[in-house]
């Protein structure tokens, strides 16, 4: 009776749709009690743009800018992705050159995903400066998409059969003098922003996503492998013939604190960059020769019938479940957004954290609301 | 205690790192382009504004067909049996008359899907990048030169036809 | 002040022939005034100064249009901008409180000014407990904060100021203690008494006198760092939890008085850490080469740039992790200081 006196009320604060760190427009209804947080409710839906009904009334061509605008910081991926599964519809085999085309432009489009994500991860924590460092860099890649396809955000690059545009000629050079000037600024993220003992204080035991949380919402990508499970469908069900390269999967170590915390995540992009590096140098020594439109149908009309593709996205594994009823328009498409399941996570992840924890772990699932709202 | 002090004497070596890192940056060169002074030359692929050569257009209505969130808005007249025939620059014979081609930049998703398909190559994106506007209407560009014979018909897509002059 | 005193009764005949109370009272205001001016042109070369040194550490350039070289102007027009702006205040606000918060803060942090002695003759007013004075006047601003935070109605804003509350009081006691350190070997609280003890050269600094100084010097730092709410300590406006922590219902002037203060605290204490621990306007060598304000100037201008160098560097603590470093870090390291320190001023 007397400890009842001493309860508090319990105070409810809406973060967002307008708040500066939540990724988007999100609203979160938390239930907090001083500092800390009760119980997190994301409200989501105002990013809302009927893709998928969007999709049933454009031609299978016409949905790849639709797909671009889902995530809309990578783009390649959600286009190849796509492209993946309608030729997978239409039974098409792409050339190898196709192929390693994509493979490069998924890999620098991961690098730039990355970059804005551990960017903005360090403005979350309260530090600016990392921030316009890797937007330099992030700069760099979209030069090179904007000299390849003439669009620095949304490409619609990656066709049904095919690519828009082979690359420019001098491409494979710059493309490797980014690389060899990115490496340096990996290096001096992780002393400004990585090892720093405040960062890692902030981070290290804070949102703790165990394997078995992680499994049963079906959360992919980075922060799967955050938790420490090593699980890539670039390795595990290679695509695009990924299987050739030669690259390590990021996962969690759990360095300093336990396993499947922000800063396992935060850590696990940025050691993908450094992967993605050499899947890049590998891919521009390859590159073989050969017509990057060749298998380009002048009218996309899959035969009846359906099917799932999948790619790992920089989010995570992002599906396309395509229904045709063999006309040129899709009859359904429906996507398996990475964002929205580790979105669903968050409630578990975030019980009992302080208000800058729920920051930190906001941050550090990544989520694009474009992709969640569709 | 040994944590202890383990910790403290982390805290201010990383933070003496971070340190170093920020003061390199600051005598460093800067990156800024000080932009409608100095601009970035774009590449040649750049996709910009769109822009219709209209003497080129036959009329065939495929970049209308071909645009995901249907922003082209077009209508065609046949030509008169009398009137001289005439062709586009790569020879192609312009059958038709184009009295409305517009192109409503606001709608736009600048894709690029409707210049592929496009048979004289009329139809192209330009490099063009500073068109703001004081107004949404401004941003529906009129390329079309010939007078409709007609009233004009409701455009193709008379859901979202385009606005009046 | 009685510098201004003697100069005007010397230099206006007719001065003496004033009443006395308005002959003592036209040099306290105009002292007044020559501090305020002073902070106030600190303030809008600081803010420039600031975003120059965050856009440079970030390879940018930062404001370069207003007033032609490199933006120089950029904060008087910013001023201006504010000072024309709509003045808002929430429907359901407490409105006189929410009208005195700003005034509160910019008063706490403009009154200390008034023992700094930036050189040996050129203090406002020298009073024999100078540093107890601008202890105690500082921490008027956590008051206005508090009202800022609770006035405006805003649950954000509410945060803020209780953080503000629990970081700006905790932190009082490991600056006092380090504070204390010095005041042990001085025997005074006169800030130009604190002053004259280190005259003659850089190695009768406090900073170098003896190892728990030297370490006060850092403790000192770091609490005021968190008494003025700069990075690392700035969880009460902490810009990406609580928007824009206890003034983030405040527009226009009212928001600039907090802005204003923000700054003028950054310098007040870099002066006071200037004067005790860097030998305020003494010289590097016991003979001194330049006048006393412009070597004062340089140690406490030099302070603010670590000041916003650290905060272009880290990032934000928590705020149970802020109180850790002050309750468990900071305090115990002050007390071992003020031991050791009282134990070699015995001798």
């Amino acid at each position: 009776m007397q400890v009842e006196a001493y309860v508090g009320e319990e105070m409810v604060l809406n973060m967002g749709p307008q708040h500066p760190s939540t990724h988007g427009v999100l609203r979160l209804e938390l239930e907090t009690d001083g500092e800390i947080v009760k119980k997190v409710v994301p409200h989501i839906g105002y990013l809302h743009r009927c893709f998928e009904k969007h999709a049933e009334n454009v031609d299978y061509p016409g949905v790849v800018p639709y797909t671009d605008r889902m995530d809309y910081v990578a783009s390649m991926n959600n286009s190849f992705g796509y492209a993946l599964a309608v030729e997978r519809l239409m039974r098409i085999e792409v050339n190898e050159r196709v192929k390693t085309l994509r493979v490069i432009m998924a890999e620098l489009n991961r690098i730039a995903s990355h970059l804005l994500a551990v960017a903005t991860y360090g403005m979350d924590i309260g530090t600016f400066t990392p921030f316009l460092h890797c937007f330099i860099e992030r700069e760099k890649v979209l030069d090179l998409f904007e000299w390849t396809c003439g669009a620095r955000l949304l490409y619609n690059y990656n066709w049904v059969g095919g690519v828009s545009h082979d690359i420019p000629e001098g491409f494979v050079d710059k493309a490797r003098q980014f690389l060899r000037e990115f490496e340096p600024v990996l290096k001096e993220l992780n002393e400004l922003l990585s090892y720093n003992k405040i960062f890692i204080k902030r981070t290290a035991a804070v949102g703790i996503l165990s394997v078995d949380v992680a499994l049963s919402y079906n959360v992919t990508g980075p922060n799967l492998r955050g938790s420490g499970v090593k699980w890539d469908l670039r390795k595990d069900e290679p695509y695009s013939g990924y299987e050739k390269y030669d690259f390590e999967v990021a996962v969690g170590d759990g360095r300093f604190g336990p396993i499947g915390s922000c800063w396992d995540r935060y850590y696990v992009r940025v050691w993908e960059m450094a992967e993605s590096i050499k899947i890049l140098h590998q891919a521009l020594d390859r590159l073989p020769e050969g017509d990057v439109q060749e298998k380009v149908p002048k009218k996309v009309k899959p035969q009846k019938g359906e099917t799932y593709g999948r790619s790992e996205a920089p989010r995570g594994e992002l599906g396309y479940y395509i229904v045709s009823d063999g006309t040129g328009n899709p009859y359904r498409i429906k996507v398996k957004s990475p964002c929205f399941t580790v979105l669903s996570a968050l409630p578990a992840m975030a019980k009992g954290a302080l208000i800058a924890d729920i920051i930190a772990i906001l941050g550090s699932i990544d989520i694009v609301l474009g992709e969640i709202d569709r | 205690m040994k944590q202890y002090f383990k910790d403290i004497f982390e805290s201010v070596w990383t933070i003496l790192l971070g340190m170093k890192v920020t003061i390199k940056h600051f005598m460093g060169r800067n990156k800024t382009l000080q932009y409608p002074s100095e601009k970035w030359n774009l590449p040649e692929r750049s996709r910009m504004r769109l822009f219709n050569k209209i003497e080129d257009c036959i009329g065939c209505g495929q970049c209308v067909r071909a645009c995901p969130v249907d922003c082209i808005y077009m209508t065609t007249e046949k030509r008169g049996k009398d009137e001289l025939p005439i062709y586009a620059s790569d020879g192609t014979p312009i059958k038709l008359r184009v009295p409305q081609f517009d192109i409503d930049m606001s709608l736009c998703c600048y894709c690029n899907l409707c210049t592929y398909p496009c048979p004289t190559h009329c139809l192209l994106m330009t490099r063009e990048y500073e068109f703001a506007v004081y107004s949404k209407q401004e941003f529906l560009y009129r390329f079309a030169k010939d007078k409709p014979l007609a009233p004009p018909k409701p455009a193709h897509h008379a859901a979202h036809a385009a606005p009046g002059p | 002040m009685d510098a201004i005193f003697s100069w005007l009764s010397s230099g206006i005949p007719a001065y003496a022939r004033l009443p006395e109370l308005l002959q003592h009272l036209i040099p306290m205001v105009l002292a007044c005034l020559i501090c305020l001016v002073a902070a106030l042109l600190f303030v809008l070369m600081a803010n420039w100064g600031e975003r120059k040194i965050a856009a440079h550490m970030q390879d940018r350039l930062g404001p370069m249009r207003v007033g032609g070289w490199h933006g120089w102007a950029q904060p008087l027009a910013d001023g201006v901008k504010l000072l024309l702006k709509e003045d808002i205040i929430p429907a359901e606000a407490d409105r006189l409180l929410f009208r005195v918060a700003p005034v509160l803060v910019f008063v706490g942090g403009f009154a200390a000014f008034a023992v700094i002695p930036f050189t040996s003759s050129f203090i406002a007013a020298d009073l024999n407990i100078g540093i107890l004075y601008a202890v105690a006047i500082t921490a008027l601003g956590v008051v206005g904060i508090i009202m800022a935070g609770w006035s405006s109605n805003n649950k954000y804003a509410l945060y803020g100021g209780m953080r503000a509350a629990a970081q700006i009081v905790s932190y009082e006691i490991p600056a006092v203690l380090a504070i204390l350190t010095v005041i042990i070997h001085v025997g005074s609280l006169s800030m130009q008494e604190i002053v004259q003890a280190q005259r003659g050269g850089v190695w009768n600094w406090f900073l170098f006198r003896n190892p728990f100084t030297f370490l006060a010097f850092f403790v000192y730092f770091l609490a005021s760092l968190a008494e003025v709410n700069r990075t690392p300590f700035d969880i009460p406006e902490a810009e990406s939890e609580l928007v824009a922590g206890y003034h983030t219902e405040y527009s226009g002037m009212r928001f600039a008085f907090f802005y204003l203060a923000e700054y003028a605290n950054m310098l007040l204490v870099s002066c006071i850490a200037t004067t005790l621990f860097l030998g305020g306007w003494t010289g590097l060598l016991s003979k001194p080469l330049l006048p006393g304000v412009i070597l004062f100037m340089t140690k406490a201008l030099f302070l603010v740039f670590v000041q916003m160098w650290l905060r272009w560097t880290l990032p934000r603590l928590r705020v149970d992790q802020l109180l850790h470093m002050c309750w468990k870090v900071l305090l115990p390291i002050a007390f071992v200081l003020v031991m050791g320190s009282g134990i070699l001023a015995l001798k």
